[in-house]
């Protein structure tokens, strides 16, 4: 059954399975988006997709919201905005995101929705936390620093590699991620190197030995490619 | 209207952001025309004059010098920009912030890697002492701009320079503009 819901004013039809991201992707609605990643379920983690529902005076993310009859969504309003920018600059705050000696500088998520929200300094208190950076791995490399804990290398690994050897450990500002039971990643035996939780990676907490400042180019759309290729079993043999 | 009183501060920075601001080329010119250079690491003043219109301040806030003049320059002047990365961030300044205190990496430096006589520079007058935390500008005093970027590159200088000359507050909007690192 299709729905027909407005966003920002604007009369839109969707299926009824569909989420507010999904139908105002089809509608060309622009909704920011950090932790989804297309071809990953979605976990509504970072909160960048909030928007404002009519007859809810919360803000619910548009990834796991689906979509209702008479819907009335507004995405960039003057609280969303302002909601935003706060949530980049907390998640700048809370770890040692040093652009200029970054691997992912220029091709960094975090950074291109910085100039997005239209960040220009951070109003909060930098934590500065001492984090590590674990090249056990014989190809790859993770920096604590830099990770945002958006989970998409945790999906990536369980929903595309069925490996699972990525998850979180700890709570809040004090999470980790971590590979097994928080061995080295070198040292995992379940770790297949497949290297689809560095494609995942949307900062530069996850990039391949050797990259230095800015060459660490990401492919993130190749992990949705592969899913659908997948589910279609189209492949190029 | 007179000339801009115009100054510029190095602070714990590596003098990148002044550099790409040298990269305005024949366009120094044209800003020489309509500011006075009051204070500058370019220029040989020893003192942080007043009355001044418009303070580029590079670099974070790393030592009791930085600490004292920081304050005299919020004092004497009626804009303060914060001028690249170390400045609004703390940026490559601040990697020392999560190793600890001041201590840590003064003996690292002085002491640790030393074979002959290490020890930490200590007369008074000799070097600043370190303060504990690295702090971007805005963390101790107030700030009027930012201009982001490691360097800011001469476009974005130019385009913050140019609006402050015409007395309009810049455009600080898109990658142009806004971009770190």
């Amino acid at each position: 059954m299709p729905r027909t819901l407005t966003i920002n004013g604007q009369e839109i039809s969707a299926r009824s399975d569909q989420t507010i991201l999904e139908a105002a992707r089809d509608a060309r609605i622009p909704i920011p988006v950090l932790c989804h990643l297309d071809g990953l379920t979605d976990v509504g983690a970072c909160r960048m997709c909030l928007v404002e529902v009519a007859g809810s005076n919360k803000l619910l993310p548009a990834c796991t919201t689906r979509v209702q009859e008479g819907m009335e969504v507004r995405t960039d309003t003057e609280r969303l905005r302002a909601y935003r920018r706060q949530i980049i600059e907390l998640l700048f705050a809370e770890r040692n995101h040093v652009c200029a000696v970054c691997v992912a500088n220029g091709h960094c998520e975090l950074q291109n929705l910085g100039i997005e929200v239209g960040m220009e300094h951070v109003r909060y208190d930098y934590l500065f936390p001492k984090l590590g950076v674990d090249l056990s791995h014989e190809r790859f490399g993770m920096d604590h620093n830099r990770c945002i804990l958006c989970t998409r290398c945790v999906r990536a690994c369980d929903q595309l590699e069925g490996a699972h050897t990525i998850d979180v450990m700890g709570r809040g500002a004090k999470s980790l991620i971590i590979h097994d039971m928080n061995v080295p990643w070198g040292e995992s035996i379940t770790c297949t190197s497949c290297g689809k939780c560095v494609m995942a990676c949307p900062t530069g907490a996850l990039f391949k030995q050797g990259s230095t400042v800015a060459e660490m180019v990401h492919d993130a759309e190749k992990l949705a490619f592969l899913k659908a290729a997948r589910e279609r079993k189209v492949w190029n043999v | 209207m007179g000339k801009l009183r115009f100054a510029s501060v190095w602070m714990g920075g590596c003098s990148g952001c002044h550099m790409s601001f040298l990269d305005l080329d024949e366009w120094l010119f044209d800003l020489a025309e309509a500011v006075e250079v009051v204070y500058s690491p370019v220029a040989d003043i020893k003192t942080f004059p007043e009355n001044v219109d418009v303070t580029l301040v590079e670099g974070a806030i790393a030592n009791q010098d930085h600490l004292e003049l920081i304050h005299t320059i919020r004092k004497n002047s009626r804009l303060v920009v914060s001028f690249g990365d170390c400045a609004v961030t703390g940026n490559v300044t601040a990697m020392r912030n999560p190793l600890g205190g001041a201590d840590v990496v003064l003996d690292r430096a002085y002491q640790d890697a030393q074979l002959l006589r290490p020890q930490v520079p200590h007369d008074d007058g000799i070097v600043p002492p370190l303060i504990d935390r690295v702090l971007p500008v805005h963390a101790v005093i107030p700030v009027d701009l930012y201009i982001p970027g490691c360097p800011p590159p001469a476009k974005r200088i130019r385009a913050v320079l140019q609006a402050l000359i015409e007395g309009k507050p810049p455009e600080m909007i898109g990658r142009e503009m806004l971009k770190f690192g």
